[in-house]
């Protein structure tokens, strides 16, 4: 057991600092010039520079040192929490990151609480209603969910909840109502996604013997469903939990830049826009950071609450039941 | 490979197709006659299917319209109105018109074009480059397949949309730059159902017959395993042809895609967000638009996966 966490840690944080590589490998080793870029960024023309000026600031943002010089200074800093400064806007990325992160974390968090309530609840009701046509629409729900564009579904929740029937703020932080459009346009996608594996999750769970055991008993549908079903169906869809919380993080990227939110998604959006290459690299190593440790987390958490699970040898899990595939 | 991202490779073949297709593991050249009717009776299903066939129709026009957005509007994308800004939708303009008085069904349209280039380019960067590293982690296995299949991992650990973001910061904006984008982080989900399903039909008995018959491995991978593995791999490009509709548009709805005159899903979209509370068709009936496409797509990749169960 020991052994397996500890290896798992490990891979966790092989697989974070790969990210870190990939994400500084496309950021300065694709064909663009650096310097051109920063100084652009900077609102310099190159050419209106003497060299001696272009070497100072070729020294400035570390480009006279080689790639590996670079990606040696980035990637220690980034160990320390530190990934040097924004280039447009004069503070350091931390404090940047920092005056923000909370407005995101707080959306994220409200967004994966609400779709994991929503989507839970309605995958239950979809396999639980057998009245054909409510069931197929409901089954087929999720799938409808996940097509609407969350820019499109915040452009029309702006346009129904603010303009037309004027409850809610369009725009802005402040308070508990301006988080209620966010969270939604969210969790539209998110509870969708889950919805998706947990209704095919109860429909595997529901065919178990078990339940047929608890049927014959004399237990009613719905103490069935929740009692017993719900609980062993609800497994395999934690699995999915990793993706749902990224989901959460990189849908704040277009909610928090429709929804005119200051947080860490907004930030994102300006510095692309910006070419603000080391904000870009510190937001990319953050959300990898997140979904890493999300799932090591769920697969760490696992074998504690299904028993069933067998570590093999190779340090590898083992589902209980068939694989259910994320569509 | 941990649990979830098992469950993030997409559809398992496995699942979806447990016991093999009878008649393609007889296969080779006589087995023409058996399949031919297959297709005709799958086609037959897929007729009785009135959503299926609604969602195809839908699709059908989107890429005529973006092969020739002229031949559905009788306006030019550029051509303003200048007694009709900001008008209404109505029987002259379906969409209503934007805020120079052009004509937003047209700009629709012609938002096909740039929007349906990229998807393909998108979706062209994302099969062949996952067909292949599939192809050759799943037929070589070993090191070689736990080295790509680490490599595909730790691109599945930087969140798709991030992914992109970082790839757009590099190379600048446009249409070109977004597409390659979102190709590039489609890959891993290609790569990973081409392995599983490589995997599987190396083990029939037929690519067997052929190496005993004397083929080399380059003719087994190109004439046997290749043709057989690509059905999940073609119903996950029409799945992730939304997916990455959704990504491109979303992309340039931030500002990265091509330059405001032109006409753009995202752009167009984004471009109405500042008359929401006067022109809500603006916005709205454009996102409506790449909404029912998406939603084909989903629906018809839906369909596939039923059909080959």
């Amino acid at each position: 057991m020991t052994r397996y966490v500890a290896g798992r840690i490990v891979q966790a944080v092989g697989v974070l600092w790969a990210a870190f590589t990939v994400t500084f490998g496309i950021l300065y080793l694709l064909p663009s010039d650096p310097l051109q870029l920063q100084l652009a960024a900077a609102g310099i023309q190159e050419d209106s520079l003497s060299p001696a000026a272009l070497a100072a600031a070729k020294h400035r943002f570390g480009l006279d040192q080689s790639v590996w010089e670079q990606y040696r200074h980035r990637l220690f800093g980034a160990l320390h929490g530190d990934f040097g400064r924004s280039l447009t806007q004069g503070e350091p990325v931390r404090t940047l990151i920092g005056d923000r992160i909370g407005q995101t974390l707080l959306l994220s968090l409200c967004a994966a609480v609400v779709s994991l309530v929503a989507g839970t609840a309605l995958a239950g009701l979809a396999t639980f209603v057998r009245w054909r046509p409510l069931h197929v629409f409901l089954t087929r729900l999720p799938a409808l969910g996940a097509s609407f564009p969350q820019f499109f579904v915040a452009l029309f929740a702006i346009q129904l909840f603010s303009f037309d029937l004027g409850v809610l703020p369009a725009t802005g932080t402040q308070g508990f109502r301006s988080l209620v459009m966010p969270v939604l346009t969210i969790s539209l996608l998110t509870s969708s996604v889950l919805a998706q594996v947990l209704i095919k999750s109860f429909d595997e769970t529901l065919r178990q013997p078990y339940i047929q055991t608890a049927r014959a008993k004399g237990l009613s549908r719905s103490a069935v469903h929740v009692k017993h079903a719900l609980k062993n169906a609800a497994l395999p869809a934690m699995t999915i939990l990793g993706v749902v919380i990224g989901l959460t993080v990189t849908s704040s990227i277009i909610v928090e830049t429709v929804f005119t939110r200051n947080g860490i998604g907004q930030l994102a959006q300006q510095s692309v826009l910006s070419q603000d290459v080391p904000v870009v690299l510190a937001v990319v190593t953050i959300a990898a950071a997140v979904f890493v440790v999300v799932n090591l987390v769920v697969d760490l958490l696992y074998p504690l609450l299904d028993p069933r699970i067998t570590h093999v040898r190779s340090g590898r899990l083992r589902p209980p039941t068939p694989e259910v595939a994320a569509t | 490979m941990s649990v979830q991202e098992r469950l993030l490779s997409g559809p398992d073949p496995a699942v979806l197709d447990p016991e093999g297709e009878p008649s393609e593991v007889e296969v080779d050249d006589r087995a023409l006659g058996p399949r031919r009717s297959r297709t005709r009776v799958a086609l037959a299903q897929l007729l009785r299917r009135p959503v299926f066939l609604l969602a195809a129709l839908y699709v059908l026009f989107v890429v005529v319209s973006a092969i020739w957005p002229g031949a559905f509007s009788g306006y030019g994308p550029y051509d303003p109105d200048t007694h009709h800004v900001l008008v209404g939708p109505s029987r002259r303009h379906p969409f209503g018109t934007d805020n120079y008085g052009r004509d937003l069904w047209t700009r629709t349209l012609y938002g096909s074009t740039l929007t349906i280039k990229a998807t393909v380019l998108a979706l062209a960067i994302a099969v062949t480059a996952g067909l292949t590293l599939g192809v050759f982690a799943g037929f070589f296995g070993g090191i070689v397949d736990a080295a790509l299949m680490r490599a595909v991992d730790v691109l599945l650990a930087i969140p798709g949309l991030l992914l992109a973001l970082s790839v757009v910061t590099a190379l600048g904006y446009g249409t070109v730059p977004v597409a390659l984008a979102v190709g590039i982080a489609i890959v891993p989900g290609f790569a990973r159902t081409t392995r599983a399903e490589v995997l599987r039909v190396k083990t029939l008995p037929y690519v067997e017959a052929a190496r005993a018959g004397g083929a080399s491995w380059g003719r087994v991978l190109l004439r046997h395993v290749l043709p057989n593995s690509w059905g999940p791999v073609a119903v996950l490009a029409v799945l992730d042809g939304g997916v990455a509709i959704i990504a491109i548009a979303s992309l340039s709805f931030l500002g990265f895609g091509a330059a405001p005159p032109a006409a753009e899903w995202g752009t167009l979209i984004a471009g109405g967000r500042n008359y929401l509370v006067t022109a809500w068709w603006f916005s709205l009936l454009p996102g409506l638009f790449v909404a029912l496409l998406v939603l084909s797509l989903n629906h018809i990749s839906k369909t596939f996966q039923e059909l080959r169960r």
